[in-house]
């Protein structure tokens, strides 16, 4: 029997604002608990909530970056359940009317482009957070009312590959726009997965199953994988899958039973009477979209097109916003395009790697590592005395001031080696009449000679140049 | 009795809201509440041909606050005002998974 797999994601992205959704509370964390929640926050009778102006603002702009259309006449709606960590029994979200539908983002699986739907995304609140200590539970209200957007794909996602791929095509796009730092290690992005498969030909949908406790893009792909394979062998041994929710095992990669799904969950939505309804004006859109940063897939094209990149290259220094900003500005300082790529991919990625940091904890700046890269184009420096220099541009150090104060400069000026060539050859009749004998391995000695004399500063290029002239003559 | 809803249905939707009846007062209850919607149908004798269902009953539309952090400083009193509170926590009775969201 041949199966079709059919994937849901849905995706809550907590945005980077600096009050709360509904109350001026700030958004901060690691605070002591509950140090950043007030009346609001903690669903006092009587309190108003009022609408972060710049929630609505980034959902506009969360809509445009992932093709989808605004709606332009939108509300909040209720919906209602009991649990601790929601203090006023019911969370403030959008059912009715979702800020944005019909949305698509691309993909490439094994060099195939896919367009993956999006069905609708809203704005609404986090809730709080619970720990538990043996008889009691602990709630820290401080992440109530952070503001989140969820996005609901469509049913195109057929495998897991494919929807590891939606994911950093999602996490990417939403990471440009700067409306949120979408880490799933930190939970600023959490995934919520279903998925189902069905004999090809059928029709219907098979019955769905939730994965819970998936950690990582890698961990989403696994658990699906695995959940892939348990339904079809479920099916194929003449059994029905369950609607049920699944726990994901990091050690084992299974997934395994947590409760079976009985009816439809009940949450009596209705349209939120405390909150005016929003009508979003053209302008602003328009507003939005003009501020836009240049999305990943753009500049892609203009780094391979413009600046001569390889597909490859472009791929990853557009792996996050940090690291492409940083690329242009260096661009913009006339760094070389190809070295600038370079020392990003290779010096400053495992620089981050070994310190664990990213770029924006770093000393680095693009002045200081466009500097450098400089230094080595017009010829001061050699790439092996860069590796010295590019030390002290992580700590923050001015590249041309450093190589002055450390000597440096690399040599040459022919008027000033020809000397030492010809001491070097002087010294060494053997190699002479070794290279005139035909041994190439002569000219890789004297050289040696050369950078020793001039304790490596001498210019590799000036100084073959030479010594192929004086050789020959 | 008009049925405009039934025992399982009040049953519903005392477990929604946490509440537990009893046979008697679900018998009680059933009746009373089938009164209430009844009173709310009186509403569907209005026409409201051409009318645009509205998501609101006041005329505001677009009240919004700028995106400036502004703390209270209430946690402390919050806190004094909770059943019970450990280290900046607010301490509740152990709390069965059952997460919605």
């Amino acid at each position: 029997m041949n199966f079709e797999t059919t994937i849901g994601l849905e995706v809550h992205v907590e945005l980077k604002t600096n009050s709360k959704i509904f109350s001026p509370s700030p958004v901060e964390f690691g605070d002591d608990p509950n140090a950043n929640t007030n009346v609001i926050d903690w669903g006092y009778p009587g309190v108003l909530p009022t609408t972060n102006k710049g929630v609505v603002a980034d959902g506009i702009i969360a809509a445009l970056a992932l093709h989808a259309d605004v709606e332009q006449h939108t509300h909040f709606d209720r919906k209602n359940y009991f649990y601790p960590d929601n203090p006023k029994a019911y969370q403030i979200t959008q059912a009715d009317k979702p800020i944005a539908h019909d949305g698509w983002v691309e993909i490439t699986v094994d060099g195939v482009k896919k367009k993956i739907g999006i069905e609708e995304m809203h704005i609404e609140e986090d809730a709080g957070k619970n720990t538990h200590e043996r008889n009691y539970s602990y709630v820290d209200l401080n992440r109530q009312g952070t503001p989140l957007i969820e996005i609901v794909s469509k049913p195109d996602i057929a495998s897991p590959a494919e929807a590891y791929a939606y994911l950093e095509a999602l996490r990417q796009r939403i990471q440009f726009t700067g409306i949120s730092d979408v880490k799933m290690e930190e939970g600023s992005m959490r995934v919520d997965v279903n998925i189902s498969v069905r004999p090809v030909g059928q029709e219907k949908f098979g019955t769905k199953t939730e994965l819970k406790n998936l950690n990582s893009f890698t961990y989403v792909k696994r658990g699906l994988e695995y959940e892939e394979k348990r339904q079809q062998q479920v099916l194929m041994s003449g059994g029905s899958v369950r609607q049920e929710t699944r726990r994901f095992d990091e050690k084992t990669g299974e997934t395994i039973l947590m409760r079976v799904k009985e009816g439809s969950d009940d949450y009596r939505y209705f349209p939120e009477p405390d909150l005016p309804a929003l009508n979003i004006s053209d302008d602003w859109i328009k507003d939005l979209q003009a501020a836009m940063p240049e999305m990943p897939g753009k500049r892609r094209e203009r780094y391979v097109n413009d600046l001569g990149l390889t597909d490859y290259d472009a791929m990853v220094i557009t792996q996050t916003k940090e690291m492409s900003d940083f690329f242009d500005a260096m661009i913009a300082l006339k760094a070389d395009p190809k070295m600038a790529a370079n020392y990003l991919q290779g010096d400053v990625n495992a620089y981050l790697n070994d310190n664990q940091v990213d770029l924006s904890a770093t000393k680095l700046t693009p002045a200081n590592l466009a500097g450098m890269i400089n230094l080595i184009s017009d010829g001061t420096i050699s790439t092996k005395m860069a590796k010295k220099v590019f030390k002290a541009v992580t700590k923050g150090e001015e590249p041309k001031a450093y190589v002055e104060a450390h000597g440096l400069v690399q040599l040459s000026d022919p008027a000033k080696l020809q000397p030492i060539i010809d001491d070097v050859l002087d010294q060494n009749p053997q190699s002479i009449e070794d290279f005139n004998n035909g041994k190439d391995r002569a000219v890789g000695y004297l050289v040696g000679q050369i950078m020793k004399q001039t304790h490596g500063q001498a210019n590799p290029q000036v100084v073959n140049k030479l010594l192929m002239a004086a050789l020959k003559h | 009795m008009a049925n405009r809803i039934n025992r399982e249905q009040v049953q519903h939707v005392a477990e929604l809201a946490k509440l537990e009846f009893t046979d008697t007062q679900l018998d009680a209850l059933t009746p009373q509440l089938d009164d209430i919607i009844g009173l709310f149908e009186s509403l569907s004798e209005v026409d409201t041909t051409g009318v645009e269902p509205t998501s609101s009953v006041t005329d505001q539309i677009n009240v919004m606050r700028d995106d400036v952090a502004d703390n209270w400083g209430q946690s402390a009193a919050l806190l004094k005002n909770a059943p019970d509170a450990e280290r900046g926590y607010i301490k509740v009775p152990a709390i069965i998974d059952e997460s919605e969201d």
